[in-house]
């Protein structure tokens, strides 16, 4: 390998300096390509020879990549790069969301008015404890801005299951290999007898965030939320649903709370776009959920039910969600309002499937979600 | 073994078929002695590889199966203590040896049972095939991590062994969640697809040689077609096989509506599905 790059330094580009220069494109473009990774790659284009592109294609795919959506991103990119026809990498294409007509939810208005009845009432209590309670979408920026520090104060504990691994325990049932170990120890003789139990371990937690246009006011609470969650639990994956599906998880573990939020944003194609709740859930689960992300979870779904596409799609999906996950759970953020009604069609179709239905719209309200979620 | 092509190559003759591109990555995997992490939908075959790839290669194939819990003494070795028990009731019988020969025959390699990654390691060369990865917890991938970067194992009592040969090691895992990027760093990444209609055939013709040409290329049209609809679970390569051997079991010469139905079972796993597959079949077997 060194020797063939070595002759070719002098000459025009040598070889490797070019897939240098290729690895440094996908890292600009979202691939998350390390120096032992770039290594691999070096040699496994020598392996296969670096003058063929097909080659080098396959040895980019498999030690570059890791994760289905690497693949596309790598496709998109090497394309660019090495068959430019205007012989330069054009830049990477920016994925715009397309601006969708959207119509206000009906019972806005209502809602708004509702509290600032409530403000004149509560105007004695602590401003903190006001903001606990005001709904997070009839905020000016400056308490945005306090409430999202308060974020902090949410407790989150992780939903337990049991394990197939068992664990010391001073009764339950008699732990035969650690009782003869330790009789072995003592050559044999009979010892005291060892018992244990099903030991525990945190239930995986899903949460669905609907980012559509009717919900856009709630998405960045929602999805500090989901980031207080993914820092407090650990066993957390979080995905947008709208008009798509995105995983977001890997933006959630970020642990500054504002970065995690501009990568989320940066993954995210479909801000406040529409809503196809029944045909998002499906590809959510068709990917994920069926294969394991879902089994056995606690799922939550974020969502006022407006459903833009077939209700009976959704129903369907919904029925499939309860199937696979241990509980689910959905808020919605206008069940908290006075003088709310399950009435949208979405909430009517999906209400029979699932475990809890909670209000979603305060900080008050997500303290009680964490309460919900730590005894699922 | 120099090229992707005699990787092809030798995998064609024990019946498995593959694209240039995975060809390509096994070739990889070999040449570079690179763990090899294989996705993709059920059924496309990813276990399949690591069997015909020690079939191919006349190597053992050693098959780890994950699941939620497994740990070190699952994977790598345990003691068998009712026998090291007996062994020592039976010097005690005896009257024979002093303390010390006695511990020392305690620990001896035949008390050892040699789960998977030891046993791949000692018969090396061999195939190790690390089946549904992310079925394991995290700790366990750290362990697996150590192994495969170092293809040695310390037993305390008896000292390390370590693999003349690095096996070649083939791991799956179905996306049920993330792998550690550690891991997948060590490991060179393939996703398989689905193959084309004239890969399917031919796979379909070597695997169940029994199926006549002709239903053979009905049943495969069919399931491509279903693919491409909106279905639960699309059905995979197992079960274009197990469908078309179905078939052949009840005498079918040609597809029609009745064989379809009463073998569906074999084909969709869903009831969502039964249903959508049958409308779908009823335009496909009309035309």
């Amino acid at each position: 390998m060194s020797a063939s790059s070595g002759s070719t330094a002098e000459g025009i580009r040598g070889g490797d300096e070019i897939l240098l220069a290729f690895t440094r494109a996908l890292r600009a473009g979202g691939v998350p390509v390390t120096q032992d990774r770039t290594h691999d790659f070096l040699a496994a284009a020598a392996l296969l020879g670096a003058d063929d592109p097909g080659a080098v294609r396959v040895a980019g795919r498999s030690t570059l990549c890791a994760a289905p959506d690497d693949l596309a991103r790598f496709d998109q990119i090497f394309e660019a790069f090495f068959n430019s026809r205007h012989g330069l990498p054009r830049p990477r294409p920016v994925v715009r969301p397309e601006p969708t007509a959207e119509q206000l939810p009906l019972d806005d208005g209502e809602g708004e008015q509702a509290d600032r009845a409530d403000d004149v009432i509560r105007a004695a209590a602590s401003p903190t404890e006001v903001l606990r309670h005001r709904d997070v979408a009839s905020l000016s920026a400056e308490e945005k801005q306090r409430l999202a520090a308060m974020f902090a104060t949410l407790r989150p504990r992780p939903p337990l299951r049991r394990t197939a691994r068992h664990q010391r325990w001073h009764r339950g049932q008699v732990d035969a290999s650690r009782t003869l170990r330790e009789s072995l120890r003592r050559m044999g003789e009979p010892a005291e007898i060892a018992w244990r139990r099903r030991s525990q371990k945190p239930r995986r937690v899903v949460l669905l965030v609907d980012v559509s246009g009717s919900m856009s006011s709630y998405a960045d609470a929602l999805l500090r939320l989901a980031h207080r969650l993914t820092q407090g639990i650990g066993n957390v994956e979080t995905f947008t649903i709208g008009t798509r599906v995105t995983h977001v998880t890997r933006a959630m573990r970020t642990r500054d709370v504002e970065r995690a939020l501009v990568a989320a944003g940066e993954t995210v194609p479909d801000w406040s776009g529409g809503t196809r709740l029944g045909e998002t859930l499906r590809f959510f689960l068709d990917r994920w959920g069926q294969r394991g992300m879902a089994r056995g979870a606690v799922v939550v779904v974020f969502s006022d039910g407006w459903e833009r596409g077939d209700v009976s799609v959704l129903a369907e999906q919904m029925a499939r969600l309860r199937r696979i996950a241990h509980r689910v759970v959905w808020v919605n953020p206008h069940r908290g309002k006075d003088g709310y009604e399950a009435v949208q069609t979405g909430v009517l179709a999906a209400l029979p499937f699932c475990d809890d239905f909670v209000a979603g719209h305060s900080l008050a309200t997500y303290a009680d979600l964490v309460e919900v979620l730590a005894d699922a | 073994m120099t090229s992707a092509a005699d990787v092809a190559g030798l995998l064609g003759r024990t019946g498995y078929l593959c694209d240039d591109e995975l060809a390509t990555v096994t070739y990889l995997a070999l040449a570079m002695q690179r763990p090899l992490l294989l996705e993709g939908e059920p059924g496309t075959g990813k276990t399949a590889l690591a069997e015909g790839l020690a079939e191919a290669l006349d190597l053992p194939l050693v098959r780890l199966q994950c699941y939620e819990g497994i740990d070190a003494t699952q994977a790598l070795y345990d003691w068998d203590f009712p026998r090291q028990i007996l062994h020592l009731r039976a010097l005690e019988a005896s009257g024979g040896a002093g303390i010390e020969e006695a511990e020392k025959s305690l620990y001896d390699e035949r008390f050892l049972l040699a789960r998977p990654v030891l046993a791949a390691l000692q018969q090396s060369p061999a195939v190790l095939l690390v089946d549904e990865v992310d079925r394991a917890d995290d700790e366990f991938e750290a362990f697996l991590l150590e192994v495969l970067s170092t293809w040695q194992v310390s037993i305390p009592e008896l000292g390390t062994v370590k693999a003349a040969t690095p096996p070649v090691v083939v791991l799956t895992s179905n996306r049920t969640r993330e792998l550690h990027d550690a891991l997948k760093r060590r490991c060179l990444y393939h996703w398989i697809e689905h193959p084309g209609l004239d890969r399917e055939l031919q796979i379909v013709r070597t695997r169940a040689p029994e199926v006549s040409e002709a239903l053979g290329r009905q049943v495969v049209g069919v399931v491509q077609d279903l693919r491409t609809r909106d279905l639960t679970k699309p059905p995979g390569v197992a079960e274009t096989l197990d469908w078309a051997r179905a078939l052949h079991h009840l005498g079918t010469a040609e597809l029609d509506l009745e064989s379809a139905a009463t073998t569906l079972g074999a084909l969709v796993k869903y009831r969502e599905d039964s249903d959508r597959v049958k409308q779908a079949l009823d335009q496909l077997l009309r035309t």
